[in-house]
């Protein structure tokens, strides 16, 4: 497993979202309020554009979510699972604030 | 031990028995195999117009993932049966199969009739049943032309709807003296006649078909008094008669006008063998409503399952729709056959309504009525059927809500009829559950999930249990809209994370987030993407433009008042061919570039900021156009100078942002060709200065704008705008927009009235002044993003590679333009998801 720079964290601001293409797999990147990183498709299920990221980042009962901008759908940032439909899920990559304060995707 | 069901027929009542069987079922008692003819599992044929409509087959589809993936179902589709054999108990099917069961159950629905009359099986003739029924006709339909439904019962002018959608001219053919004549009488018939001939449709009332004329190919329909009405489209729709076929192979008994016969508890002659839904004759007589069936296939499961009852417990044969958009109901004794009946009519020709009551002799106990052009005291009325009036007949046929409230329902009273469900079903659940909305109700009782012509009297009933329907924007605050306006303006809040740190809890979501921002930016809290405001901007805000189905973005300058030069007009054609753009006249009087990727948006946009443009806010909740007719400048009727004046306001409301879009219009004369009064705030010239109208719109649910004042002056009609939207922009709920805001004021375009012109409240001032910080503080936010190098850097592709395209986004071209190419990468398969009304 290899990690990928994304960009510097700055570029990332908290409840934000950026689009990043690791191996050429498009995949969101977000930071929320509370400084954690998470990684997951950034290809949306339900209508195949690639806008996962642009959403708005925020929690259902505490889980931290992103709701998809396109038709709303919400999504789990901790497990890619769709919390409007079981049928639904992203897939979940691992992320983390490397050294000199840069963000870094892995793909199994 | 298992025992295997088959049941026969996929349609909406044979999944209604799969599904409870397999609710109710905890033992794994059964295993069901269905066999369904049509291709697909079923669907909501009650919805089946709706498919011409947006909706497509998924969205109709009654079958969850759950039975699909259910061990103990087996779903055979495209697959009839042909068979039975009653001895051996086994069953064979078109694809030579043999299998056995415990238990069948035919649920093989009806059959269009189609009258046979000369001509009838010509090309271009078709039935109105199934999604393959819509697609044939679909296929066929040619716009502009003439097509013809024969019968103009429910299903007809269903069908008639159908075809005007497809953009025919549709002609209706029906036997009868009025249109539905089992619902409604000779009154109410005349009123759905006149709306119906209103939107279009030509009706031939009394009018026997005689013939289809045509050589090989539908060419024209003849009526008995000679007329010939040319067309190469014609959809039988003259009623149904039951699929009993498979009674005839089984040697059961069928009814004397058709049907397969059963007992009061489904049961053929065989006691191994039931029939339910529009195929079953109970005790001789065949429903042709989905309601009754459900109770059929509720009534097997319980047999099946050995749950005591299980006897059909007769039907409501009420109905309400809504055909054409014009609401129609019938209920109870409709036509006054019960002896010594008293009937109470209102009509109303202007405004196009009808209502009957049928009342007992004595006047006291409600028999039944019809209901047309406004069916709102419907879901009051039908439970009342064969009860005690609660109030004078007159005041019932308010509208629900106002006339009377669902306390005065008994306790027993049905509410849904679709799902029998009673009040005390109802309140149960809402006590025992602790439920607080709509949705939960439908979840927990199934109340209001068929027709939803109940929900409203929901409503209601939460009320009357003691819920009070939250007021709170989402989970993370519990204020509404206008109670965090006014937190933020008292405590001068500037942003989101305080805001929620000391009124709310959590970290927000996709509902508060955008409303916040709203309310900061119609309070002038900096450029919307500034610091934190960036992160929380609805969907189109975030990128300053509108996204599309394949993640591109559209691109809609602002065009003052619809008037543009020649030169602006080729600097957007200029732009549109150099980027490749899909351009588009808008319904707002000016022009949509669509496909732009996120990266070429600041591209874009320089070009055109550079060349005069600035941004037209299509994206956000905020003013969008202000449309104007001509005017006095050109036009020979006009009497004041439209144009300009639109241009003024929408210089002037640029850019405000408002808990929901803002549209304006202008129009030089009462001739109206600006369509003002479909507007939020319409402005109309008079011989002395311009009338002013709000609260009207065109979208899900049009509204005529009304007037507020009457022949203002430039700068009157001006500050009396100013103020009316600012009010609005103060008090009205989350995506609430005018027309809606007016109507849940208390005291309705009156106290509006009192406030912006009289100033009732003395805050006129203080109103206009607000407006006048608007005003003031505009800047164009397009210009605003390419000037800061900080908001330009969000505009890329991807961070790690700003050149990459997206792999996401394919185009296809179609006369001579680009639009969105099929998804190019592989989809999970996604759920349907119920809508609730
Ligand atoms: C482009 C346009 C259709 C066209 O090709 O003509 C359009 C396109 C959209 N309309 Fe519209 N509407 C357009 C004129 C209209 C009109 C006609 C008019 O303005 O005279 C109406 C009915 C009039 C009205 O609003 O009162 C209209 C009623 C709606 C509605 C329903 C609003 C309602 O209150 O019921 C929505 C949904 C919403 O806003 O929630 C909507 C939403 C949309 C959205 C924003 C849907 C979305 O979120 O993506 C579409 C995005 C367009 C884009 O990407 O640019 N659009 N839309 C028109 C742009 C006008 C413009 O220049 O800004
Ligand atoms: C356009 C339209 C609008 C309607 N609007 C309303 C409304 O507003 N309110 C209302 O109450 N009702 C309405 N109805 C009627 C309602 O749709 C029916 O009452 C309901 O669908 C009946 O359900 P069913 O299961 O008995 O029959 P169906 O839904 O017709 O299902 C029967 C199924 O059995 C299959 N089948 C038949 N024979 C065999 C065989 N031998 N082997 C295998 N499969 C077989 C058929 O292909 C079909 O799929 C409407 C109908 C239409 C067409
Ligand atoms: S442009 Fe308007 S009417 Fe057309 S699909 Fe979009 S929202 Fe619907
Ligand atoms: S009455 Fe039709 S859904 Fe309740």
């Amino acid at each position: 497993m290899t990690w990928q720079r994304i960009c510097e964290l700055d570029l990332l601001p908290p409840e934000c979202g950026v689009p990043a293409l690791v191996h050429d797999r498009p995949v969101a990147v977000f930071r929320t309020g509370d400084d954690e990183l998470f990684a997951v498709g950034n290809v949306d299920p339900f209508c195949g554009a690639g806008v996962i990221s642009r959403g708005i980042v925020g929690d259902r009962g505490g889980e931290p979510t992103v709701a998809s901008p396109m038709l709303k759908q919400v999504f789990s940032l901790r497990t890619g699972q769709c919390l409007d439909d079981p049928a639904a899920r992203l897939p979940v990559y691992r992320v983390r604030r490397g050294a000199g304060d840069v963000v870094e995707v892995a793909l199994p | 031990m298992t025992r295997t069901l088959i049941v026969v027929g996929h349609g909406m009542v044979g999944h209604r028995l799969v599904e409870t069987l397999r609710d109710r079922d905890t033992a794994g008692a059964w295993r069901i195999v269905v066999l369904g003819e049509e291709p697909r599992p079923a669907y909501d044929r009650v919805a089946l117009s709706s498919y011409l409509d947006g909706k497509s087959a998924e969205d109709l589809s009654l079958t969850s993932h759950e039975l699909l993936d259910d061990p103990l179902v087996e779903l055979r589709l495209g697959t009839a049966v042909t068979g039975v054999d009653r001895t051996a108990r086994t069953v064979s099917t078109s694809d030579g199969d043999v299998l056995g069961y415990d238990a069948l159950v035919l649920a093989t629905g009806s059959r269009p009739f189609v009258p046979p009359v000369p001509g009838h099986d010509l090309d271009g003739c078709f039935v109105y049943r199934t999604i393959e029924d819509l697609d044939a006709i679909r296929a066929a339909a040619a716009e502009g032309a003439p097509g013809v439904v024969i019968g103009g019962g429910l299903l007809g002018l269903e069908a008639a709807n159908a075809l005007r959608l497809l953009g025919m001219r549709a002609h209706v053919v029906e036997m009868a003296p009025r249109l539905m004549p089992l619902q409604v009488d000779e009154g109410g018939g005349q009123v759905l006649g006149r709306l119906v001939g209103d939107l279009g449709l030509t009706v031939h009332c009394g009018a026997a078909t005689k013939a289809i004329e045509g050589d090989g190919r539908v060419r024209g329909v003849a009526l008995a008094d000679g007329t010939v009405i040319d067309t190469e489209l014609v959809v039988f729709s003259a009623g149904v008669r039951p699929r009993d076929e498979l009674a005839e192979v089984a040697g059961l008994e069928r009814a004397e006008r058709g049907g397969i016969l059963v007992d009061e508890f489904c049961r053929t002659s065989d006691e191994n063998i039931w029939a339910i839904g529009e195929c079953a004759a109970v005790q001789g007589r065949c429903y042709g409503l989905v309601a009754p069936g459900y109770s059929m296939a509720e009534g097997v499961a319980e047999q099946l399952l050995e749950q005591g009852g299980g006897a059909f417990p007769g039907a409501d044969l009420s109905t309400k729709l809504k055909l054409l958009g014009v609401d129609v109901a019938s209920f109870g004794d409709a036509h006054g056959q019960t002896e010594g009946a008293l009937e109470v009519v209102y009509a109303n020709n202007a405004a196009g309504t009808y209502a009957k009551l049928v009342l007992s002799d004595d006047a006291r106990v409600l028999l039944g009525g019809v209901l047309v052009g406004d069916a709102s005291a419907y879901s009051v009325l039908r439970p009342l059927v064969d009860r005690e009036l609660p109030a004078p007949p007159e005041q019932l046929l308010l509208p629900a809500g106002s006339g009377v409230d669902a306390g005065a329902l008994p306790a027993d009273a049905t509410v849904c009829s679709c799902n029998n469900v009673s009040k005390q079903d109802i309140t149960t659940a809402i006590g025992e559950q602790g439920l607080t909305d709509v949705p939960g109700i439908k979840a927990c009782t199934k109340a209001g999930t068929s027709c939803g012509s109940c929900v409203p009297m929901l409503k209601n009933l939460l009320g009357e249990c003691g819920v009070a329907t939250s007021k709170a924007l989402c989970e993370h605050f519990p204020q509404s809209r206008s109670e965090l306006f006014e937190i933020v303006r008292a405590t001068g809040i500037g942003s989101f994370s305080e805001l929620i740190g000391r009124h709310g809890s959590g970290r927000g979501c996709d509902i508060c987030k955008p409303a916040v921002a709203s309310i900061l930016a119609s309070l002038g809290h900096g450029h919307i993407l500034d610091g934190e405001q960036a992160g929380l901007q609805d969907t189109n805000d975030r990128f300053l433009a509108n996204m599309q189905r394949n993640g591109t973005y559209s691109v809609v300058p602002r065009v003052p008042g619809g008037e543009i030069t020649p030169d602006k007009l080729i600097v957007l054609g200029e732009v549109a061919k150099e980027f490749g753009l899909y351009t588009k006249i808008t319904g707002g009087q000016r022009i949509d570039l669509f496909g732009a990727r996120v990266e070429q948006l600041p591209l874009i946009w320089r070009r055109l900021v550079d060349a005069g443009f600035e941004s037209g806010h299509a994206y956000g909740k905020a003013l969008r156009t202000v449309k104007s007719c001509v005017g006095n400048d050109w036009c020979r009727y006009g009497v004041q100078d439209s144009v300009s004046m639109a241009i003024r306001l929408e210089l002037r409301y640029r850019g405000l942002r408002a808990p929901h879009k803002i549209k304006a219009g202008v129009s030089g004369c009462a001739r109206e060709c600006a369509e003002a009064r479909g507007k939020d705030f319409g402005v109309i010239a008079t011989d002395k200065g311009w009338n002013l109208y709000v609260g009207g719109n065109g979208g899900f649910t049009p509204r005529h704008a009304e007037l507020l004042a009457a022949d203002l002056d430039d700068e009157r009609l001006i500050r009396l705008i100013d103020r009316f939207l600012m009010f609005y922009v103060r008090t009205a709920d989350r995506l609430q927009r005018t027309s809606a805001w007016l109507e849940s004021l208390d005291g309705g375009l009156e106290h509006l009235r009192e406030v912006v012109v009289e100033d009732s409240l003395g805050i006129a001032e203080e109103l206009e002044a607000a407006m006048q910080r608007h005003v003031d503080n505009y800047s164009d936010e397009w210009a605003g993003v390419l000037a800061d190098p900080a908001k330009l850097a969000r505009f890329v592709s991807f961070v790690n590679a700003p050149e990459a395209p997206d792999p996401t986004i394919r185009f296809v071209h179609e006369r001579g333009q680009i639009r969105p190419g099929p998804v190019a990468l592989p989809m999970p398969a996604v759920a349907t998801q119920e809508v609730s009304r």
